[in-house]
């Protein structure tokens, strides 16, 4: 029953977003799931991880996560339902003084051959910039040299939604999937991964 | 009314022999025709061919429901057309009320009003409440950067995408003495010739084009093209006389006026989108591009028509 209405509200959730924004994907390289990956992009606006999540094919959609903080999305349970249950999210806790490592839950999936969406700047910015990105996506690198990290540039989606806002206003919107960037030099710095990163991100602007 | 209107049938009738007659044309010329050089020309025809057939069905149904299907369709045209116009011009964090009222409030409202048949508020709305009320509500936020550039862009979207494109519906409040309950004519008469208009300067220009009007602004339109378009458009168009209150002279007379209000129409949303730095408004419709690229010589032809028509015939 749970399901049903899950897939109920997902399928109304997804057409509605379809309608406000006519999200367009671009590939650089087609989606498969032969690899696990993690999808990065830039954050900002609460729509994010859901219009990202609706460019995969439906058959790939079940084995990608969106990536949620749990302080927001766990908050009610009508947020958990949403999250959790619609979209296929994993939820982790973003506060520093926790105890265990908020990444476990990640490196679980991927080593379950899953993917996941992940927005490395940890917060929503202005959509103008992309702001600096926190450590996860570094050590999720580093501990898992296997996995490919591709770039997704979302453009647009801050028009939609801004921060702040209550309100909705239909724009068209892109999401741009870049190549896999280059894996994690032995000898590489935090800071300089991070910056590469982060350039590749901004790279992909139209 | 679909069935118990003859000339509607027969219309409807020639509509789609010659979408078939146009898909039957566009296959034998992919089969036979087709080379490296062309394929991307022949592509693109099968698309607009493809895309015709689409645009014909859904204006069916959207007749068979009647007057609600038809306003219905023709709220999503304006939705359409209205997010394409707003995501390419830069609007800013200060606009995003003014916005949500433009998309959700005032469109829906324009609309309410040709169902309501109330002609003289539906007549000024936009242009003079809309008119003020965004620039107001806009200068509520403070953010005065550029001020009247963004207005201005705004309420020309909504005067284009919502306004202009409402007449079309809005010819269903006319009375005209002896052609009652037959108003989906004259919406089909006007969407016909400008649509065809349009097509056949594409052809026209395709085979004999030369020389540009506006080099500037778009090679594809050129003086042949223009002048064989709208003179056998104008000609369907009188042809058309008798689905229409008019006698075969007035139907050409009027079918040359709707052809180069259309043919504004395309070159002013040309000029907005060489401005722009782009090529279409959207990919809502395949091989076409967006919604504002189909529908922009309908922009200006219809309030014309409109006004042309409620003058002349009520």
């Amino acid at each position: 029953m749970k399901e049903l209405i899950a897939k109920i509200v997902r399928i109304f959730l997804l057409m509605s977003c379809k309608l406000v924004t006519g999200i367009q994907a671009r590939w650089l390289t087609e989606p498969n799931n032969y690899r696990c990956k993690i999808y990065y992009a830039n954050h900002s606006s609460h729509l994010d991880g859901l219009l990202l999540w609706s460019c995969f094919p439906k058959y790939l959609r079940s084995s990608i996560y969106p990536v949620a903080a749990k302080d927001y999305w766990g908050k009610t349970s009508f947020k958990r339902f949403i999250a959790s249950d619609v979209f296929n999210s994993v939820l982790i806790t973003r506060s520093p003084n926790c105890r265990e490592n908020p990444l476990s839950i990640l490196e679980d999936l991927l080593t379950k051959q899953q993917s996941i969406i992940l927005f490395p700047e940890g917060t929503r910015g202005d959509g103008q910039h992309v702001a600096d990105f926190k450590s996860g996506l570094f050590h999720l690198a580093k501990h898992l040299p296997n996995v490919e990290l591709v770039p997704v540039y979302l453009n647009n989606l801050n028009r939609v939604w801004p921060k702040g806002s209550k309100l909705l206003v239909p724009i068209i919107c892109s999401a741009v999937f870049g190549l896999p960037i280059k894996p994690l030099d032995e000898t590489e710095t935090k800071e300089s991964f991070l910056n590469r990163a982060k350039q590749a991100l901004e790279e992909l602007a139209p | 009314m679909i069935f118990t209107d003859l000339d509607l049938q027969l219309l409807l009738a020639c509509i789609f022999t010659l979408l078939i007659v146009a898909s039957l044309i566009g296959q034998l010329i992919a089969k036979f025709k087709c080379n490296n050089n062309n394929r991307k020309m022949i592509e693109n025809l099968n698309q607009r061919i493809n895309a015709w057939w689409i645009m014909s069905i859904v204006l069916l149904i959207a007749i068979l429901i009647g007057t609600i299907g038809t306003l219905i369709l023709f709220i999503f045209i304006s939705f359409f057309a209205l997010r394409e116009c707003i995501t390419l011009t830069p609007t800013q964090l200060g606009d995003h009320q003014a916005l949500f009222w433009c998309f959700f409030i005032l469109l829906p409202f324009q609309y309410l009003l040709i169902g309501l048949n109330w002609y003289g508020l539906f007549a000024i709305f936009i242009p003079v409440f809309g008119f003020l009320f965004i620039a107001t509500r806009i200068a509520i936020n403070g953010d005065t950067i550029d001020f009247l550039g963004r207005v201005a862009k705004i309420q020309w979207s909504m005067m284009i995408a919502v306004y202009c494109i409402s007449y079309i519906p809005a010819l269903l409040l006319l009375h005209i003495p002896n052609y009652e309950g037959q108003n989906i004519k004259l919406i089909m008469f006007l969407v016909i010739v400008v649509q065809l208009s349009d097509v056949l300067q594409y052809v026209f220009g395709k085979l004999f084009g030369r020389h540009a009007i506006v080099p500037k602004l778009s090679p594809n339109k050129t003086v042949e093209g223009f002048i064989g378009g709208v003179l056998s458009a104008s000609l369907i168009g009188a042809l058309l006389w008798w689905i229409t209150p008019f006698d075969i002279w007035q139907a050409g007379l009027i079918a040359i006026l709707m052809t180069l209000l259309g043919f504004c129409g395309g070159l002013c949303m040309s000029a907005i989108k060489r401005d722009r730095g782009i090529k279409d408004f959207g990919t809502i419709i395949e091989g076409h591009g967006g919604m504002m690229d189909r529908i922009d010589s309908l922009c200006f032809a219809a309030p014309v028509f409109f006004h042309i028509v409620r003058y002349f015939y009520t």
